[in-house]
């Protein structure tokens, strides 16, 4: 009989619309009680969340694990260490590992590596297409069997509309989202940066927002046409959001999620890192313009998730030029501070609103389980602690990689412990 | 009407006795081959088989001799036994050109090869076109061409008689 | 409801079902019963279309369809002309119009025509003075195929009307899904489509059919499953993944079936893939009735064939 008291922290469950301080009872892997004072037997172990906060355990949709087949960049493992580090209690793996995870062996390997390792839960994302090629479409009612809970290609784009369309379709069967990595590679044409002032400045090739928009606008059309759910990956620019805004207001079944990073930096932080590729992201980091509308939609509730896109990738990767290095920067460890100290701290959001952002509608919108801490609700708990202030130092990273933009930036609000299943799976010292 | 079955009927029964197959054409032969077989049981106890038969398809006028549009509407054809070395009484209400009797024997031969076939009417009204006699006939009518012979039955038409008019308004 | 059946097919053709209205489609399988006793005779033949003369004119490859019409033309004593496209005039690059017209010399007095073209039937029937009979165009209609399903489950049931019946396969590119749903809506029978999103036709509801992207769901109740044969077209594995999985979602298992009501039927088109959208122990099972639509497609085409028959007249043909 495995028995947890999370005591007198302030819990902040959107899915109830609770703010207040209470007692909250984990047993068995799940939550047994929620209250004020519970009084619990003597062979309970005790955490004092006094001062903290207590949410639902935090979901990532959209990192990349990098196991199989780049266990260089990352393996399961480490991102699993990373991510409970990060305060994640579960995330969604994307499917550009090697072998591609295209057909349900692959999916299941993820699965239970993960459970084997037991420490955040790994729901994989399955692909769109075999081999991520484009072409054909991939086995989903399998993964689904395997335990895939959505599809997409990231990090590329399906080029072929048709194809698309027939994956939104097809996938009804199975009521499962596509999640779409939207980019008009002819557009981006060769680019690293976003396409602006500053990149005419310092003499990059830029990659413009329409790349991003009419892919957007592309595939909410076919999610009208299909009645299929679309979740668009990390947006970054503000006709995407417009897009978003409509289709949702006209009732479409249509999601999207934001990166941390996406709502921090602007193109300007990029000309000061003096060309380091630790700021080159896919998509680009954009101008103040379109960050401040990315600042908007999170906070008129247009924007569903918010997420890391975890990318990480080997030192020697990173230390080639601008142009050559590849797009990503880790993100597992900073999402939380970086949500905590520019969004709430930041006064754009609420608490409650940032906890809806990270952990009851990406439980929503992927049908997860979680993202409440109602009775009978999965185990898993967040604890954040508000007021500490910390530096990021990328060489305490249980992350393999630490190509991060966000080294020595000094962070209001930082995860406390994390909670898996009932288990205390980390804590800060 | 009763009368004249019934003299059919031993008339039928003088010449073959009653081993034999009534078998009557849609659609009032049908009802009198009944009313046969009821006479013969009355008077021998014997049950004699009955069947049906539609000729239809293979009267000398359907398919392409037909205008457009008007082919007639298929019945059934039920034979309760193999025809093969039986004798087997085709009946019908009215024996005219003798065609319909011809495609009955048509339809006959594709079914196998009886004994004899032959012919019991109700009423026989002359103007033969093919070499056709019947050989147990109720009566005998002298008509026109153009007259119209019908025969009515209870079963049928809710009454018996026979009506003979001009100007045929309906086909047999 | 009281359908009245009709008492003659008053027009040149049958191109689709979608021209015929329920007295006909009646006719139709009344007829057929009476034609399906030729088949039991010791002679099994008719003598009624001695004289006519009918061309097969099947511009897509079949076996059965083509063999089923000739057994019905020949049992009816008619002359049959088979004409297949390939190493044909067409292949030369002649116009369907021009193969009719040359056709047409020969007075043909029916052409049975097969194409890979929606339409093509329809179109010949206003251009030539024969009876057309469609045996499938492209992705538009196989009346003859709906007719003999439709007498299968009326033979079996008694009455198309209320029947359940579930269609399950690649209804976007069926002919013979759409005919029977345009059958059996007139007959009023209940009709559900089942088939992943990506197969089914935009806004099919208009042909008055329910649809289900699942299989499971829609065999509640269900008294008729119908399984269409399932392709995966090597360059386009754009709508479904692979007939791995085909099978384990879609596919008409033993399992499945015991969903359905317990006096349910199963029927195929045929040919069938057998392990692909039907289990072999469904299709050789009790409640089977695909042999039985073999022959009842014989008695159909000969029924069409029968009541299509006569004469030049001046009834304007269906488009």
């Amino acid at each position: 009989m495995k028995r947890l008291l999370i005591r007198n922290g302030r819990v902040i469950d959107p899915s109830q619309g609770l703010d207040q301080g209470m007692d909250v009872l984990l047993e068995n892997g799940s939550v047994a009680a929620l209250g004020e004072r519970l009084d619990v037997p003597s062979e309970t172990r005790v955490l004092d969340a006094a001062g903290l906060v207590v949410a639902p355990g935090f979901i990532d949709l959209h990192t990349h694990l990098r196991e199989p087949g780049f266990e260089h960049k990352e393996t399961i493992e480490s991102g699993c260490r990373a991510a409970v580090a990060g305060g994640f209690t579960s995330l969604c793996c994307m499917p550009d590992t090697n072998p591609v995870n295209d057909e349900p062996s692959v999916t299941s390997f993820i699965r239970k590596r993960a459970e084997q390792i037991g420490l955040a839960r790994v729901y994989p994302v399955g692909a769109v297409s075999v081999g991520l090629e484009g072409e054909e479409m991939a086995e989903i009612g399998e993964m689904v069997g395997a335990g895939a809970v959505a599809i997409s290609d990231d990090r590329r784009p399906v080029t072929n509309a048709q194809l698309f369309r027939r994956v939104l379709e097809y996938a009804r069967s199975f009521d499962i989202p596509v999640a779409a990595h939207e980019e008009d590679l002819d557009l981006s044409d060769g680019g690293s940066m976003h396409e602006g002032a500053v990149s005419t400045r310092i003499g990059l090739r830029g990659m413009p927002t329409s790349a991003e928009e009419v892919m957007v606008a592309r595939d909410v059309l076919l999610a009208e046409l299909t009645g299929g759910r679309l979740h668009l990956c990390h947006l970054s620019t503000s006709t995407a959001l417009d897009l978003v805004r409509t289709a949702k207001q006209r009732g479409l079944a249509v999601s999207c999620e934001v990166a941390a990073h996406q709502f921090v930096l602007t193109d300007e932080d990029v000309a000061g890192a003096n060309y380091n590729p630790n700021w080159k992201t896919n998509p680009p980091l954009r101008s103040a313009a379109e960050v401040e509308a990315v600042l908007q939609a999170i906070y008129d509730g247009t924007v569903d998730a918010i997420v890391s896109d975890h990318e990480p990738h080997h030192a020697d990767e990173k230390e080639l030029d601008f142009s050559d290095a590849p797009f990503g920067i880790v993100g597992l460890e900073t999402a939380v501070p970086l949500a905590l100290d520019r969004l709430v701290h930041g006064r754009v959001i609420g608490l409650m609103q940032l906890v809806r952002l990270m952990s009851t509608r990406p439980a929503e919108v992927f049908g997860l389980p979680g993202g409440s801490l109602r009775e009978g609700a999965p185990a898993d708990v967040t604890v954040l602690d508000l007021r500490a202030l910390r530096s990021v130092d990328s060489s305490t990273f249980r992350s393999r990689a630490h190509n991060t933009p966000f080294s020595g930036m000094r962070l209001k609000g930082w995860p406390a412990a994390t909670i898996v299943g009932g288990e205390i799976v980390w804590q800060s010292k | 009407m009763g009368r004249t079955v019934a003299r059919m009927a031993a008339e039928i029964l003088e010449r073959d006795g009653d081993s034999l197959m009534l078998v009557g054409i849609h659609t009032r032969g049908i009802p009198l081959a009944d009313r046969l077989a009821r006479a013969l049981r009355e008077a021998t106890g014997c049950e004699v088989p009955v069947g049906r038969l539609d000729i239809t398809l293979y009267r000398d006028d359907v398919g392409p001799w037909r205008p457009a549009h008007q082919q007639p509407v298929l019945k059934k054809t039920v034979l309760p036994d193999f025809i093969d070395d039986q004798v087997i009484y085709l009946v019908d209400d009215v024996l005219f050109t003798g065609r319909t009797i011809r495609a009955a024997l048509d339809t006959l031969a594709d079914w196998g090869r009886p004994t004899a076939v032959r012919l019991a009417v109700l009423i026989d009204r002359g103007h033969r076109e093919l070499p056709i006699a019947a050989d147990v006939v109720g009566k005998a009518l002298d008509t026109t061409r153009d007259e119209d012979v019908q025969v009515r039955l209870a079963e049928v038409d809710g009454e018996d008689g026979v009506w003979i008019g001009r100007e045929a308004d309906n086909g047999g | 409801m009281v359908v009245e059946s009709a008492t003659a097919l008053a027009r040149k053709d049958v191109v689709g079902i979608s021209q015929l209205d329920a007295g006909e489609i009646q006719l139709i399988l009344d007829t057929a019963e009476e034609l399906l006793d030729v088949a039991k005779r010791p002679i099994k033949k008719v003598p009624t279309l001695r004289g006519s003369t009918v061309v097969n004119l099947f511009m897509e490859p079949s076996t059965r369809t083509r063999f089923s019409f000739e057994v019905a033309e020949k049992r009816l004593s008619a002359d049959t002309l088979n004409f297949s496209a390939s190493g044909s005039s067409v292949s030369k690059g002649e116009t369907l119009f021009d193969t009719a017209q040359n056709l047409m010399a020969m007075a043909p007095d029916f052409i049975v025509i097969r194409h890979p073209n929606s339409g093509a039937p329809h179109r010949l029937a206003q251009e030539v003075p024969a009876s057309i009979i469609n045996a499938g165009d492209g992705i538009n209609e196989h009346p003859t195929q709906a007719l003999l399903d439709a007498f299968t489950m009326r033979q079996h049931f008694g009455s198309l009307e209320g029947l359940k019946v579930v269609v399950a396969g690649d209804i976007r590119h069926s002919r013979v899904a759409r005919s029977n749903a345009f059958l059996l809506a007139k007959m009023g029978a209940e009709v559900r489509f089942v088939a992943p999103a990506s197969l089914l036709p935009l806004e099919v509801e208009e042909l008055g059919v329910i649809t289900f992207v699942r299989l499971e769901p829609a065999l509640e109740d269900a008294d008729v499953v119908m399984m269409l044969r399932i392709q995966l077209e090597r360059q386009k594995r754009v709508n479904f993944p692979s007939m791995r999985e085909y099978f384990d979602f879609f596919a008409l298992t033993p399992e499945r079936l015991k969903l359905a009501a317990d006096r349910a039927v199963v029927l195929h088109p045929g040919p069938m893939n057998r392990g692909v959208e039907i289990d072999s122990l469904v299709a050789d099972g009790s409640q089977s009735l695909i042999l039985e639509q073999v022959t009842n497609g014989v008695a159909i085409r000969m029924a069409i064939l029968y009541l299509l028959a006569g004469g030049p007249s001046e009834a304007a043909s269906d488009s």
